[in-house]
């Protein structure tokens, strides 16, 4: 069957061979026109009316989410799949425990920012604060930034110097390790959870004409713009020194190390990037969500990360993109077939991985490599 | 001495690879490391460019005691080293991988000069630019490492095993430009399984033998050894 599916990929290759290649090749003002248009589209997405078009919106089909508020999670998975990229795809370290800097993520907004963690309850009481006191929704950005880059750091510190499987393993346990933590310590609120986080206008209320609980285009706007901000900064990343770095530390550590790459301290700024990337968007999820208990950070959401960025194309930024987008949405649009939903989905995954195992879209580099690796394995039998 | 290698043991595991030895290299020489497979060459090369912890003994480069320098800090000191089984950035192009080379360097005009020296050297290079290094020739990806290698522009080169899987041709052609490299004033610590090449071109080896030193001299002399002759050389 497999022979049959390769066939049916090669035709449809030899179609859309040199897409890349002529997008590539067009003038740089339609290429930036085209962007822009894409991005406005974006921005349109919540409203989508367009004749046809509708079929792709969500509240269509019986007992489907509301449109925007599936956007908005896709901007969440498309925003961690930007700071995984840059763990796996960039820098060529498996970390299976990215739920971990997503929790801290959003554990920082929740612990510092409503009124009924007990954290805030504990700085209240031994400062004699008001009970409305609480840390603002804007100084819990750099917040959990801050924390998810040091807990990014803390773990790396003595995992990096593991390589391959080992990582792997070490960081599903941190990403078990954060969880049963918030599960099962008083100061995190334990099982029941944080509610009351606040928003950009602050602790959820009826008042909040923007940023409330009804509508979530405005949530999926911001978090559209965080993404759009993020793809460019990692854009610029990606091509700088470190990114090169990162490049040669993927493709053959030693080769790097003897060419002066510092290898662990860039992998360890990888960890922290990609898991400031990953706190950030823990972090809008707090926000919009008002409430968060620990199950939601379960080892599923882990793979489902690595899963997205595997299966987009690693180390290409449209790739991941494209991948997280997808497996955020298709579970929404097909959620009619809801019992064959998982499997349907464990099915697209075998497919993608039989006949595109460098991803949708795959990074360039990252297909050369691939070739590389095959042509010599052969030779090791 | 650019390089003194005193009394080196390095261990993996509990295993012993190399048992004390003390190596010389001299600015302007051309040293070569000959030796059976397995007999520590590339452990050696290993422990001086940084990659390999060493148990006990010293190295020091150019008076600077480097025994416990990181890898990557060697190579500001001026060591660099094209690895064994080449090390070549597959998804990378050729351009790139020299750019790679010259990671630590900052001179962006004395890059560019010494990026027309290396295209001067392989012109062959210069023909694939623009090509992904996984998919060149091993020939080429040896001249490519040896390119990357120069690309910092060290004062110690190492290289390690250059003729390793080539056809006798591009071997030749390979050790035509160490000898030029050297002329040009780069200083060469070679390793090599082919030691009539290795030994003809070097000023002086050291052959190993299960991770000790048994014979050293000048390449001449080592070349018309019986012992050296009967063991390396193949012929009776």
């Amino acid at each position: 069957m497999t022979e049959t599916l390769r066939e049916i990929n090669d035709r449809r290759q030899r179609l859309t061979a040199g897409i890349g290649e002529r997008v590539r090749a067009l003038p740089r003002w339609q290429k930036v026109l085209g962007l822009l248009a894409f991005v406005g589209f974006l921005y349109y997405l919540p409203y989508l009316g367009i004749p046809g078009l509708t079929w792709f919106r969500t509240d269509y089909i019986p007992q489907g989410n509301n449109w925007a508020g599936v956007l908005f999670s896709c901007a969440i998975y498309v925003l961690i799949a930007i700071g995984l990229n840059i763990v796996v795809g960039l820098a060529g370290l498996l970390d299976l425990g990215y739920v971990g800097f997503y929790a801290i993520g959003a554990y920082s907004v929740a612990l510092f920012g409503s009124t009924q963690s007990p954290v805030v309850e504990a700085l209240q009481n031994r400062f004699g604060l008001s009970e409305q006191w609480a840390v603002s929704w804007a100084i819990c950005i750099p917040l959990a930034i801050t924390f998810t880059m040091i807990s990014g750091v803390i773990l790396g510190w003595p995992t990096l110097r593991l390589r391959g499987d080992y990582l792997a393993i070490v960081t599903l346990g941190f990403g078990e390790i954060i969880r049963i933590v918030a599960r099962n310590s008083s100061w995190t609120g334990g099982p029941q959870g944080i509610a009351a986080i606040p928003g950009p206008e602050g602790a959820p209320s009826a008042d909040n004409t923007i940023f409330g609980l009804i509508d979530p285009k405005p949530w999926y706007w911001l978090a559209l713009t965080v993404v759009i901000v993020m793809v460019f900064a990692v854009r610029r990343l990606e091509h700088s020194r470190v990114g090169r770095a990162w490049l040669a530390i993927r493709e053959d550590e030693d080769a790097a190390a003897v060419m002066g790459v510092p290898g662990f301290k860039f992998k360890l700024w990888a960890f922290a990037m990609g898991a400031a990337l990953g706190g950030l968007s823990g972090f809008l999820f707090a926000s919009r969500n008002a409430f968060i208990e620990p199950t939601q950070f379960n080892v599923y959401l882990s793979i489902l990360f690595v899963a997205a960025v595997v299966a987009g194309g690693a180390g290409n930024i449209p790739g991941v993109a494209i991948g997280a987008f997808l497996l955020a949405y298709l579970p929404e649009r097909f959620r009619d077939f809801s019992e064959y939903r998982t499997l349907a989905f464990g099915l697209a995954l075998v497919l993608v991985m039989l006949l595109r195992p460098q991803g949708l879209i795959p990074s360039r580099r990252r297909a050369r490599e691939l070739a590389d690796r095959r042509k010599e394995a052969p030779a090791n039998v | 001495m650019l390089l003194e290698i005193d009394n080196l043991t390095l261990r993996y595991g509990r295993i012993e690879a190399l048992h004390g030895i003390s190596i010389t290299v001299a600015e302007g020489e051309i040293v070569a490391l000959i030796g059976a497979n397995g007999a520590g060459k590339t452990t050696t090369m290993r422990a001086v460019s940084g990659l390999r912890p060493v148990a006990t003994g010293s190295i020091k480069f150019a008076g600077e005691d480097i025994t416990n320098l990181r890898a990557d800090l060697r190579v500001i000191r001026g060591i660099c080293q094209s690895p064994e089984g080449r090390g070549i950035f597959p998804g990378m192009t050729v351009l790139e991988n020299l750019d790679m080379g010259a990671y630590t360097r900052r001179d962006t005009s004395a890059i560019a000069s010494d990026l027309d020296r290396v295209f001067g050297l392989f012109p062959r290079l210069a023909e694939r630019r623009k090509q992904a290094g996984g998919t060149l020739s091993g020939g080429e990806q040896q001249m490519l490492a040896v390119g990357r290698a120069l690309m910092a522009r060290p004062k110690l080169l190492l290289l390690d095993e250059p003729s390793m899987g080539l056809a006798p041709m591009v071997i030749q052609q390979i050790f035509e430009i160490i000898t030029e490299i050297n002329q040009q004033g780069t200083t060469i610590l070679l390793v090599e399984q082919n030691a009539q090449q290795a030994l003809s071109r070097a000023h002086r080896a050291y052959v190993l033998e299960t991770g000790k030193i048994v014979q050293e001299g000048t390449g001449q002399d080592l070349l018309t050894d019986s012992r050296v002759r009967d063991a390396y050389l193949g012929v009776a």
